[in-house]
């Protein structure tokens, strides 16, 4: 255990989080990672809408898709939901 | 002292229990019936039909889903009550650790009865003892009176904002819930000035603000997370806390509500009648008490220097208090309505034996495991116990630690 983490009389009861659950970098836990082609992307956002992380993001300027890798967690859902067959999982 | 103008009433211990939430200004009641709770909550819904009360009544599929409702409610600080017995206390068993995990103050009525196989609707301790490791409070009662009255104290205690815990009232199946008794009850005023509104502390959020420990979508708050062995450990340890300061809030609660009704059951958390010069003392909880006072007062009679303590709060468990009324006993028989199968006695049996071991003088302590499925408890085997420990002072000598009483060979 490290010394930054706080004792039993710092922290809220009940579980109540005392930081974003954003702190926490889920995309540690990843095997395959998520490879979009932007040349077969039709911008349909399928992908944007399954993700359970909500670790894909729409670059408003650039128009295009781009994934959050510290939180994807590589479970493909994406790669699987996408017509287009524009996303790939990669082997870390 | 000035006690309150009251009213006299003849109310079962299910009725009482009923009146007590009425009075108590709660906000949502979820519930499933079971025999022999049902009166509880069927009374209550009577409340809700004719417009008595102004609570949420949620009609649920099972016991999981009526604690869960509680719960659920509780989280957004609301009051919050429920009653089960048995079978339907089992069922609520994982959600029983959620509640109390979330800091969810719901209070709870337990009619204790016997759980299956062979099915029984009887009265004993079993459904409730199971479940003492639970993180919430339990309170048993002797007779319909001190149900009402100690519903009406389980809001204060779990609500206050230094406990924050779940809080169960025992009574014993039948012998009080189906039983028409004289009770004392205080006014509707009186007791939603005692009970007062649910009072929210604030707690740190996610967003690094001080806000109320609720449920509201203007101040979002996450409870009851995941929550691994980074922190899951400190969590529990803050339910301990909150135990053992428990054992104040209910002693205090106990007094301010003794001050109002004229009514105290000991000091809230034990209960000893006629104890201070005992040689010889029983320990019990619920309605066998009123039996064994009887028993006491015969001996006494005779010259036998005789005493009891009923275990009022189980949970948690009183044991300075416990130590200090019963270390100048030279033999105890505790006395449990349930059993621990396998184990050396049953589960009061375990602790009260377990806290004497650091009393200097360490009296002996026996076990008699009785009325289990409701068998009856007379006077004539509450006399034998008495007998025993006569014996067991005179010979210095125990023969059987662990017996069953009252079953047939």
């Amino acid at each position: 255990m490290t010394s930054k983490q706080k004792g039993w009389k710092e922290i809220p009861i009940a579980g109540v989080c005392w930081t974003p659950t954003t702190e926490y970098l889920t995309g540690d836990w990843r095997t395959f990672k998520p490879v979009p082609d932007l040349q077969k992307c039709n911008k349909c956002l399928l992908c944007y809408v399954y993700c359970p992380d909500g670790a894909i993001e729409w670059k408003r300027e650039a128009e295009k898709i781009e994934f959050n890798y510290n939180y994807c967690k590589g479970c493909g859902i994406c790669a699987n939901e996408c017509r287009q067959e524009a996303i790939k999982m990669v082997r870390e | 002292m000035t006690v309150v103008k009251q009213k006299l009433l003849a109310l079962s211990g299910d009725e009482a229990v009923a009146y007590a939430v009425k009075q108590s200004d709660v906000d949502v009641v979820a519930a499933y019936p079971i025999t022999p709770q049902t009166i509880i909550v069927e009374k209550f819904s009577e409340y809700v039909h004719n417009g008595e009360v102004d609570t949420e009544f949620i009609c649920v599929e099972s016991e999981h889903s009526a604690l869960t409702a509680c719960l659920a409610a509780a989280a957004t600080g609301a009051r919050t009550f429920t009653a089960s017995a048995s079978a339907g206390l089992a069922l609520m068993h994982e959600i029983l650790y959620v509640t109390s995990g979330c800091r969810a103050p719901v209070v709870m009525t337990i009619v204790n009865r016997a759980l299956s196989a062979p099915i029984n609707i009887h009265c004993d301790h079993a459904d409730s003892m199971v479940e003492r490791d639970a993180s919430w409070i339990q309170i048993y009662v002797e007779n319909s009176q001190e149900a009402y009255d100690s519903t009406i104290q389980a809001f204060k205690i779990a609500e206050h904002p230094d406990i924050l815990l779940p809080a169960m009232v025992m009574l014993d199946a039948f012998f009080l819930s189906h039983t028409l008794e004289s009770v004392n009850v205080l006014l509707d005023a009186t007791v939603r000035e005692f009970v007062g509104t649910r009072k929210i502390p604030l707690v740190r959020s996610h967003e690094g603000k001080l806000v109320p420990f609720k449920l509201d979508p203007k101040n979002p708050v996450t409870m009851g997370p995941l929550d691994l062995y980074d922190y899951y450990f400190e969590h529990k340890k803050q339910q301990e806390e909150a135990m053992q300061r428990a054992l104040q809030t209910i002693k205090q609660v106990h007094d301010e509500y003794g001050e109002i009704s004229g009514r105290r059951y000991g000091n809230g958390l034990i209960d000893p009648y006629r104890l201070e010069d005992a040689d010889i003392a029983a320990i019990c909880v619920g309605s066998t008490a009123g039996t064994t006072k009887v028993v006491v007062d015969q001996l006494r009679a005779k010259g036998v220097k005789a005493g009891l303590l009923r275990l009022r709060t189980y949970r948690p468990f009183p044991s300075q208090d416990l130590r200090e009324a019963l270390e100048n006993v030279k033999a105890i028989a505790v006395m449990d309505r349930s059993n621990s199968f396998g184990a050396y006695g049953g589960p009061i049996f375990h602790e009260v034996r377990h806290v004497l071991y650091d009393a200097p003088t360490r009296p002996q302590v026996v076990n008699y495991i009785y009325g289990l499925g409701g068998r009856d408890m007379p006077q004539t085997l509450i006399h034998e116990i008495y007998k025993d420990l006569q014996k067991i002072v005179k010979t210095k000598r125990v023969e059987k630690p662990v017996q069953f009483i009252g079953v047939r060979e």
